[in-house]
């Protein structure tokens, strides 16, 4: 929405006006704590009870020369009184701390909207670096936007006139300026982030004293001076009782295995090679080794995933975490287990691609990798998350398959996800989903490759059981003993019963659930993260007059058991996804039903007003029939 | 979990139902039966014993040991292995690879796996040659070698497994033959009392694409004339009557002809425990390993060192913030920020 110019005025103060939604965009460059900035403005907005959501943008070099275009790096978060669904297509303020955050935001911003800049960036060079030939803030470039030009680098610096921190230490508090200036300005507490400081910096209270204090002048400099004519104010959004917390994808992913450890009774191993965006999950779970996680950096993908293998062989929980590359690496692994059988999760959070292609960018254009990505038939169940707080219940789902059916699972989530944020309403621990597994006890009668007789799965037996010693690999196994056999018929009967076993677990995971009317004109169909657009496009749209129904894919190996049915029952489905139109390949190949393909692949999720459009050109088009 | 008291196991308890489908004459027989005889010795229960191979000739292993057997994929037993021994320390891991297997595809879990102190003992069985794949040259295969892949002689030079593991830091690092039955068990038997890592190399005849690649050392007169057995604390002295023996110059090993006023005494002791692996590495490169040069064929404990284990590391840090951090799952969801909407729709920092 766009901020009011105007609002109730008390005598001598800024007026103030309550806003229901706002979008802000901190820029700077990658050394000037942005992402930081932006997640304490997230965590303190979360504490007032916001619904809130984030967009951390930031470049794949860890620090590319200073001031360039290259080396900016932003964070996006919304807030809202209300149910908010994506992290804002345009930013109604934007927060510049040099020539090249502004270069390469200004495009985004809303007309009208507010601008922040450190002034004492504006320098000739900086200026040139960013590729301006003349300074946007004393030509008319600026006139569609409100500019509020403030030193923020002069104001830190006298801020911490008495401190003993030398000038290089001092300019690095100049983001706590610029954030205390915003929470001013939308009428935050600094308490929050005071205490993080404290904390943060327990050891180094002179640094967690100087950001206080430079937090602080930003906010007075605010208050007394008249910098902004209008103050505005976010008033909580009326959530679902509860208790909540702000959760990052990567977070409740990391915290909802550790759950599924839990909920077991098998201890957690994860086996993993650092790759971007996926890293956050080993350094999340290596702080949870007081849970009985073990974490294990191998010398490369494949060792990380084999690692895994041998740790689920044992009897633990193995778990795999990468992006697409890395998942390249692990399909010879992944696919062992196919054949042993073995209960294994491998996480892949996607990323720009081919190749090393956008690293800190999101896509989803891994599915059909992780679907038919190994040599030969190579059934592997695979779950896409939707949002940041659905990676908990995703990593629940996924080890619940793996341990049910003995199999390999693979769980998508995205950079999107993996590194955005919103609320979670906190469940109770009783509330999970008891996942107790029994290993093979009984050596009477035992064969490695009996079954189950409703899952199909073979018996869980570990080393260290007496009278179980048995042999597995990758060679195939002929039914029930698991001895090698090179029979035609035993083959393709153990083709068609690993294909089998992953099917039936349809028989235990819930319909697609349509939202909107059950029948008609379009259906906007989605998977992983396109769910926040998705929404809040159909939601405008229906807001708007149109009829629109939409539904999003939770299990998309096997896909929901009504899946056929629901598409059936629409005239026209539509699949926005951030690849070339990969689940629709697999509907129209499983469906023989022609869904029409939204791409967008730009390394930067979809807008809201994008899928919105989309929608109205084909209500549109169903009008002119 | 059960486990049985060990009670008095013997070869055949070990002799999996498997039919052995190596080829008729294949060195890998007698180092199965080594194994199978050693095993008992060893006072471990049956069902503690795990085997894990990659690919290759070798690495059916496993299917023919009554013991839990993984054969997985191709070079990556030690990663398969390292898993299974960090969260299960109460199994004992053994590793079964082959020249190809662990120097070329899986070359880079060797040296992570030794460089870490991984507590698995890993037998490399090397012919200089991929039996499976039918006849190509692989990473220990001499230069000028003619193959299926190399018509024209290889032009490739060839590892020594010992210097590579020696040089990733191999706690425990031996050598025997697959003919060689006696040594071998005691061999083995030494790597599988060691705690961390043990390196052993096999030196196995293919006699389909490799026959006779060590005949030098394993013939009736090879035996005495070209090994070379370290013995920790003894001089380095062979030959057919002990009549030769080793001398370190301070840079280099040169052989000496004993009598004539030289004995043992004039040769070097060999210190299978010295700290510095140097001396180790030194050792291993006097000879190729197949008894044709000029110095003989090191044969038995290389290098045998205490170092802590990278699994003992991983558990101890697991057991100890267990104690020192317990904590439910209901806190770790919660985490340390949280705000509660009541009924009414209000918001208050804190949970309920």
């Amino acid at each position: 929405m766009t901020l009011p110019i105007a609002g109730q005025t008390d005598a001598g103060k800024a007026a103030e006006a309550t806003v229901s939604d706002v979008v802000i965009r901190f820029a700077g460059d990658s050394g000037d704590g942005m992402q930081l900035t932006g997640t304490q403005f997230t965590n303190t907005s979360a504490l007032i009870g916001n619904d809130l959501s984030t967009l951390p943008d930031f470049p794949a070099e860890i620090r590319a020369p200073a001031g360039t275009l290259p080396g900016v790096s932003a964070f996006q978060v919304r807030i809202a009184d209300h149910d908010i669904h994506t992290p804002g297509d345009a930013p109604d303020v934007l927060v510049a701390m040099n020539p090249a955050a502004l270069k390469a935001n200004l495009r985004d911003l809303r007309d009208n909207g507010v601008i922040i800049v450190n002034t004492d960036e504006f320098t000739p060079r900086n200026l040139k670096r960013a590729g301006y030939e003349s300074n946007p803030l004393e030509d008319d470039s600026l006139n569609a936007f409100r500019l509020y030009q403030v030193a923020l680098t002069t104001m830190t610096r006298r801020a911490l006139e008495e401190s003993e921190l030398d000038v290089r230490s001092k300019d690095r508090c100049k983001n706590f300026l610029a954030l205390g200036m915003i929470y001013w300005l939308f009428s935050r507490p600094l308490e929050p982030t005071i205490d993080w400081l404290r904390v943060k910096f327990r050891r180094r209270p002179e640094i967690a004293e100087a950001n206080v204090k430079v937090m602080k002048a930003g906010w007075n400099f605010c208050d007394i001076t008249d910098a902004f004519q209008v103050r505005y104010d976010v008033e909580p959004a009326k959530l679902e009782p509860g208790t909540y917390r702000s959760i990052h994808g990567n977070s409740a992913l990391a915290i909802g295995l550790v759950a599924a450890s839990r909920r077991s009774g098998l201890p957690l191993f994860l086996g993993a090679y650092p790759i971007t965006p996926a890293s956050d999950v080993l350094h999340e779970l290596a702080t949870y080794k007081h849970f009985g996680v073990t974490t294990y950096q191998a010398e490369d993908e494949i060792a990380a995933v084999c690692a895994a293998i041998g740790a689920s062989f044992g009897g633990n929980l193995g778990v795999s975490c990468s992006s697409g590359p890395g998942i390249a690496l692990k399909a010879e692994g992944i696919n062992l287990a196919v054949m042993v059988e073995l209960p294994l999760v491998i996480c892949n959070i996607q990323r720009g691609g081919p190749s090393t292609g956008l690293p800190t960018k999101t896509e989803q254009a891994d599915l059909l990798q992780v679907m038919f990505g190994r040599n030969n038939e190579s059934p592997v169940p695979v779950i896409a998350a939707s949002s940041p707080a659905n990676c908990f219940d995703t990593a629940l789902e996924a080890v619940r398959m793996a341990t049910a059916y003995m199999t390999p699972v693979i769980l998508l989530s995205d950079g999107y996800i993996a590194n955005g944020a919103e609320p979670w309403r906190i469940p109770e621990v009783e509330e999970l989903p008891d996942l107790r597994v029994d290993f093979h006890q009984n050596a009477e009668g035992f064969m490695p490759y009996m079954r189950d007789e409703r899952t199909l799965a073979r018996p869980w037996a570990i080393p260290g059981t007496p009278g179980l010693e048995h042999r597995i690999g990758g060679l195939e196994k002929e039914d029930v003993t698991g001895n090698v056999n090179y029979e035609p018929e035993n083959h393709d009967h153990m083709v068609r019963l690993r294909a089998e076993k992953v099917a039936r677990i349809v028989n235990d995971i819930p319909d697609l659930e349509v939202d909107g009317p059950q029948s008609g004109k379009l259906l906007v169909l989605g998977w992983g993260s396109t769910l926040g657009a998705i929404t809040g496009a159909v939601n405008q749209a229906r807001a708007d007059g149109l009829t629109v129904s939409r539904a999003h894919l939770w299990h998309i190996n096997p896909f929901p058991r009504n899946l056929g049915d629901v598409l059936d029952r629409f005239e026209r489905v539509l699949v926005p996804e951030m690849n070339l139109g990969q689940l629709a390949l697999l509907l129209r190949g499983r469906y023989l039903k022609d869904i029409e393909t939204y791409s967008k692949v730009e390394g930067k999720p979809f807008t809201r007003d994008e899928i919105l459009h989309r929608i109205e050109q084909m209500a549109g088009e169903a009008n002119q029939k | 979990m059960n486990t049985t008291e060990a009670p008095t196991l013997t070869r055949k308890d070990f002799q999996s139902d498997q039919e052995v489908r190596w080829c008729p004459g294949c060195g890998d027989y007698a180092i199965l039966a080594a194994v199978q005889q050693v095993f008992p010795e060893l006072g471990i229960p049956r069902e503690k014993f795990v085997i894990v191979s990659g690919i290759g000739c070798s690495s059916r292993f496993p299917y023919y040991m009554n013991t839990y057997g993984f054969h997985t994929i191709h070079g990556r037993a030690p990663a398969v292995a390292t898993g299974i021994k960090m969260t299960r320390p109460d199994l004992d891991v053994w590793v079964v690879t082959g020249d190809g297997d662990a120097l070329s595809i899986g070359g880079n879990h060797l040296i992570h796996t030794l460089r870490r102190n991984v507590n698995v003992k890993i037998l490399l069985f090397n012919n200089r040659v991929y039996g499976l794949t039918k006849g190509q040259y692989s990473p220990t295969s001499e230069l000028g070698k003619r193959t299926k892949s190399t018509p024209h002689g290889s032009v490739d030079f060839p590892f020594n497994p010992l210097n590579i593991a020696i040089g990733a830091g191999a706690t425990f690092v031996a050598r025997s033959v697959d003919v060689f039955i006696p040594h071998l068990k005691a061999v083995l038997k030494r790597a599988a009392e060691h705690k961390g890592s043990a390196f052993v190399e096999v030196m196995q005849n293919c006699n389909i694409y490799n026959d006779k690649a060590f005949a030098a050392l394993t013939d009736k007169t090879g035996r005495q004339q070209n090994g070379l057995y370290l013995e920790h604390g003894k001089p380095l002295v062979f030959g057919d009557n002990k009549d030769k023996g080793l001398r370190f110059t301070g840079t280099d090993f040169e052989v000496i002809e004993l009598g004539n006023g030289k004995s043992a005494d004039d040769c070097l002791v060999w210190d299978e425990e010295h700290a510095n692996p140097s001396l180790a590495f030194q050792m291993a490169s006097i000879s190729t390993g197949d008894g044709l040069g000029d110095f003989p064929v090191p044969l038995g404990v290389l290098r045998a060192v205490d170092a802590p284990t990278y699994d003992a590391g991983v558990i101890d840090q697991i057991d100890e913030l267990t104690t020192a951090r317990p904590q439910t799952l209901d806190q770790l969801i919660h985490g340390t920020d949280t705000w509660t909407v009541d009924a009414g729709g209000n918001v208050h920092r804190g949970a309920n």
